[in-house]
């Protein structure tokens, strides 16, 4: 081992003292770090996640239509359907699937996860909305962290009546139901993508605010702070080189799960019709356009809701892994 | 046959790549009916996984490879899971090291201690209750009547570390697995845990292992010991065989490190000075606590009149229990806490009591260690940042130069400079220490407060900080105030001696003076109490009148009077607990703050004499006998 060389000399002192126990070095008591290893789960996640954010990328490169296209003059074709089948010719519920499929062997437009409501290709909408609902939520999540690290390690570093202000601002915010807000503040302001943003961003920096209070809080008391403040440090070192640092696995523990409920937030509006607007696709507005899709045995409402399934479970998966790593400290903090 | 056989036991780890990692090699020994065995050994030995493996149980990580652990000859690490769970708590039970983090303090102490008895089904719940307030007066707790409706933050550490043995035996188990059930206890406090422990065994007739890195505590309780390092049995023996005729080099060691006796003249003589007279740093008249401070009285008054000269080159160690106040002087000292009375003065200049006001040099010149280096250190940095850091902050140095520096202190703590690019994650215990003292002298200070910085090593660890310590003062000149509930370690270094109870100084003067008579009753309680590497010590200590007044009772803080009397064996009614002693000169710079004349003081100590055993040694004494002491 290569501490060998180190102990010896550790123990220089001791020899002096002792001469027969040179041989028996100091036993080092820490373990060597270990890098983050993903379970199985963890792997499977992480692939699907980056399947999303590619998709999310290249989208429109790779989509057979365009969002607002209307491919099929029917709507919710089922899949593998082609634009070619319609309610004039045929009745569709009578159909087998096999029959669509033999059907539509020879078209060129086949709709592989059928159509929806008003005949748009669902898995060009899907690919379409993976970049609208990724999108929104990415930047609404960075925006919620910057605020919330800021006025929370602010809090925690500043103490005394800034806290208490800061405090009681938050928990007022907090105490109010989230989609309630978000609803009000889009009656309110219109809801355009901007807004949407910010109102997802200022619900959810709330929660953030109280994590990186609570963690720069328990830093503060450290000794190592203690250290700097004897040292005669400025409050500027101390956040960012004392505070920051050791807060930052946690909290990017947490920026995975935010962002999960920052998706399934904006999808809540969309599917109340406050969220993103037609024509755009998100996944959130396409379960409920194609919601009554259901009874006509259309999956079209099906395929948005997966995509949400895979992509927040995914990212928890993920998520279970870095704070299984992380000692479950963070999962300590929330409780 | 043995009660429990240990039989080439061997647990072993695994690396990322599924090679193992041999961390207990083949021990084997066995523990009778109503007999103690020791295991020691310093941190890493393995000494607590093997005393796990008679639960069957190892930690986390760590898996049986090979051997038996026969209990009643029935071999617990083959048994089923099930069958195992009934053994743990049941047949075999665990005390670990920190009573108040096995306590719960939502809960009662009777319902505690008598849990897992009642959730095995060895006993009802009225018969556990029964059996545990037996225990109570067998571990000589206080009310054993009403103690069971007690919470846990409303009896002392000893008494908690003893209602840990009663939860333990409540359940009758054949087999008691005490882990360093004394390491973070005062001295005083030891005893009492220690006395009681090993009456409480006796009457019980279960058999126990103990761990421990400590010698001179085996030497009180064990009648087997087993000496280990690295996963191996080096040697075993009877207590006797081992303390007095060790034969293994670790052995011998492991003596070296217990810390010898505090005696009059083991201070160091050597002179130190810098041929100037005004002190380096003092402290005059502090009065300081916690709390808002009204009238220059805070809320939580800790220092009352505390007056510390620190003389340039010098090494003033502060002794006292935990909860005297020694680590608030050091803290005021620093600026850290603002004192409400008093003041700091440095350099013939007076500072400003609270840090934010002192300026870069003052700060620079005053450094603090704080005790955990654990801790102390952000982990994450590397140490070449921790290090640089105060390196640019006070001597304002960058770059090459600034490396050069860092490898300079590495050298100064001798570490290597490699250690420049690791985090403190990487390093161990002892490793981490030297790191947090390096640190602190980065800014070439004038005066280091060393916090209790030895008190979280074992005992050969620390000894090698001890001697690190000494090496860095001759070569540096700095002054150091040291601060430890260790009196050996104290009397080995320092050239005085600051003696705090209840935030008050009660006795202070050159190490030599201090430690011989006449003692302040407080003084002499300690030094009593350090325990010696002697098999019948605890019973001849108990005996003493210090002893009986003394130990059974925690440090109060009082306003008035005298905060010792209610442990004082030589109280005296009616003046002691109201009126401030007087302070006695005796000599130079030696004083002690009683109501008793020195000579009335040195006369009730020339009374029963048989506590000054081990520190006045005669030309017959026996030769092998060690006077030996320990830590914590």
């Amino acid at each position: 081992m290569s501490d060998t060389s180190v102990n010896t000399e550790e123990n220089g002192a001791a020899e002096k003292k002792v001469d027969a126990i040179d041989k028996f070095a100091e036993l080092p008591d820490a373990p060597p770090k270990k890098g983050l290893k993903l379970s199985w789960t963890g792997k499977i996640a992480v692939a699907i996640v980056a399947t999303w954010i590619v998709v999310a990328f290249i989208g429109p490169f790779i989509a057979p239509y365009h969002e607002a296209e209307f491919v099929a003059d029917d709507g919710f074709l089922p899949s593998m359907a082609c634009p070619e089948i319609t309610e004039e010719i045929f009745d569709l519920e009578d159909m087998t699937p096999d029959a669509i499929t033999q059907y539509c062997s020879e078209s060129e437009s086949i709709m592989y996860l059928g159509a929806d409501y008003l005949g748009r290709d669902t898995l060009s909408r899907v690919i379409w909305g993976a970049r609208t609902t990724i999108g929104i939520s990415f930047v609404a999540t960075l925006f919620a962290y910057f605020v919330g690290i800021t006025l929370g390690i602010g809090a925690a570093v500043s103490g005394g009546w800034i806290d208490m202000v800061l405090s009681r601002i938050n928990e007022s915010i907090l105490s109010l139901p989230s989609i309630m807000l978000g609803l009000i503040a889009v009656a309110a302001l219109g809801s355009a993508i901007p807004i949407l943003v910010g109102t997802a961003a200022l619900i959810y920096a709330t929660s953030v605010f109280r994590i990186a209070r609570a963690l720069g809080q328990d830093i503060m008391v450290q000794d190592f702070v203690e250290a700097a403040h004897a040292r005669g440090e400025g409050l500027w070192w101390i956040i960012t080189r004392e505070v920051l640092p050791n807060a930052a696995m946690p909290l990017l523990t947490d920026f995975g799960l935010r962002l999960v409920f920052v998706i399934l937030f904006i999808s809540s509006l969309s599917f109340l019709g406050l969220g993103v607007q037609p024509p755009m696709a998100d996944w959130g507005s396409m379960v409920r356009e194609n919601m009554q899709g259901l009874g006509y045995g259309s999956y079209a409402s099906i395929w948005p809701a997966i995509a949400i399934g895979t992509l927040t479970i995914s990212i928890n998966l993920i998520v279970d892994d870095i704070s299984a790593k992380s000692g479950g400290s963070l999962a300590k903090k929330m409780v | 046959m043995a009660l429990l056989e240990v039989d080439n036991l061997q647990i072993q780890a695994r690396k990322d790549d599924g090679t193992p990692i041999p961390i207990v090699k083949g021990v084997s020994f066995e523990v009778k009916k109503g007999e103690v065995v020791a295991l020691i050994g310093e941190s890493g030995s393995g000494k607590t996984t093997i005393s796990l493996a008679s639960l069957a149980y190892c930690k986390p990580g760590l898996e049986f490879s090979g051997g038996e652990v026969r209990l009643h000859g029935e071999d617990l690490l083959t048994m089923e899971p099930i069958a195992q769970r009934n053994i743990r708590g049941q047949r075999v039970a665990y005390l670990a090291q920190s009573a108040a983090a096995t306590f719960n303090p939502a809960i009662t102490i009777g319902e505690q201690v008598t849990e897992s008895a009642v959730l095995h089904g060895i006993l009802s719940q009225e018969e556990a209750t029964k059996r545990a307030e037996e225990l109570y007066v067998a571990l000589e707790l206080p009310d054993p009547d009403r103690l069971g409706g007690r919470y846990p933050h409303q009896v002392s550490g000893g008494q908690l570390q003893r209602l840990m043995a009663a939860m333990a035996l409540v359940g009758k188990p054949d087999l008691l697995v005490l882990d360093e059930p004394t390491t973070a206890l005062d001295v005083t406090t030891q005893i009492e845990v220690l006395k009681a422990f090993k009456k409480v065994i006796k009457e019980q007739g279960s058999a126990a292992i103990y761990v421990t890195h400590d010698l001179s505590v085996v030497a009180q309780i064990a009648d087997h010991i087993v000496v280990l390092y690295a996963g191996e049995i080096q040697e075993q023996g009877t207590a006797d065989q081992i303390i007095n005729h060790a034969t293994h080099d670790y052995t011998r060691r492991l003596m070296a490190a217990v810390r010898p006796s505090p005696v009059a003249g083991m201070g160091d003589d050597e002179e130190h000075g810098h041929g100037r007279d005004d002190a380096a740093l003092s402290a005059r008249n502090i009065t300081a606590g916690y709390g808002g401070i009204v009238d220059g009285e805070p809320a939580v008054t800790i220092l009352r009149d505390v007056n510390v000269d620190v003389e340039r080159g010098d090494v003033i160690g502060v002794i006292g229990e935990s909860g005297c106040g020694k680590s608030t002087l050091a803290r005021v000292m620093a600026g850290l806490l603002p004192a409400a009375r008093g003041e700091i003065v440095l350099d013939g200049k007076t500072l400003e009591p609270a840090l934010k006001n002192r300026d870069r040099d003052e700060l620079r010149k005053v450094q603090f260690v704080f005790q955990m280096a654990d801790t102390a250190l952000n982990p994450r940095q590397i140490i070449g940042d921790i290090l640089g850091r105060p390196i640019e902050f006070y001597l304002g140095l960058k770059g090459e130069e600034k490396r050069r520096k860092v490898a300079e202190l590495l050298h100064m703590v001798e570490l290597p400079p490699a250690f420049a690019s690791r985090y403190p994650m990487e390093l161990s215990g002892g490793q981490k220490q030297r790191i947090n003292l390096a640190r602190a002298l980065a800014g070439n200070p004038e005066v280091l407060l060393c916090d209790e910085v030895t008190s979280a090593l074992d005992s050969i660890v620390g000894a090698n900080v001890i001697e690190l310590l000494k090496g860095l003062r001759k070569e540096t000149g700095v002054s150091f105030v040291f601060i430890s509930h260790d009196l050996s370690t104290v009397g080995s270094f320092a050239d005085k001696i600051v003696v705090l109870y209840a935030g008050r100084v009660v006795e202070q003067g050159p190490t030599d003076q201090v430690l011989s008579p006449p003692f302040h009753p407080y003084t002499r309680l300690l030094i009593t109490s350090v325990p010696e590497m002697r098999i019948g010590w605890l019973e001849d200590t108990m005996q003493t009148r210090e002893a009986a007044a003394g130990i059974a009772r925690s440090v109060e803080i009082t306003a008035t009077g005298c905060p010792f009397f209610n442990r004082c064996p030589i109280a005296i009614d009616g003046t002691c607990e109201k009126e401030v002693p007087p302070v006695r000169m005796h000599g130079s710079g030696h004083q002690i703050a009683c109501h008793h004349t020195l000579d009335e003081v040195e006369d009730s100590e020339a009374a029963p004499q048989k506590i000054l055993r081990g520190f006045e040694h005669t030309p017959d004494d026996d030769d092998d006998k060690i006077p030996g002491v320990f830590a914590h």
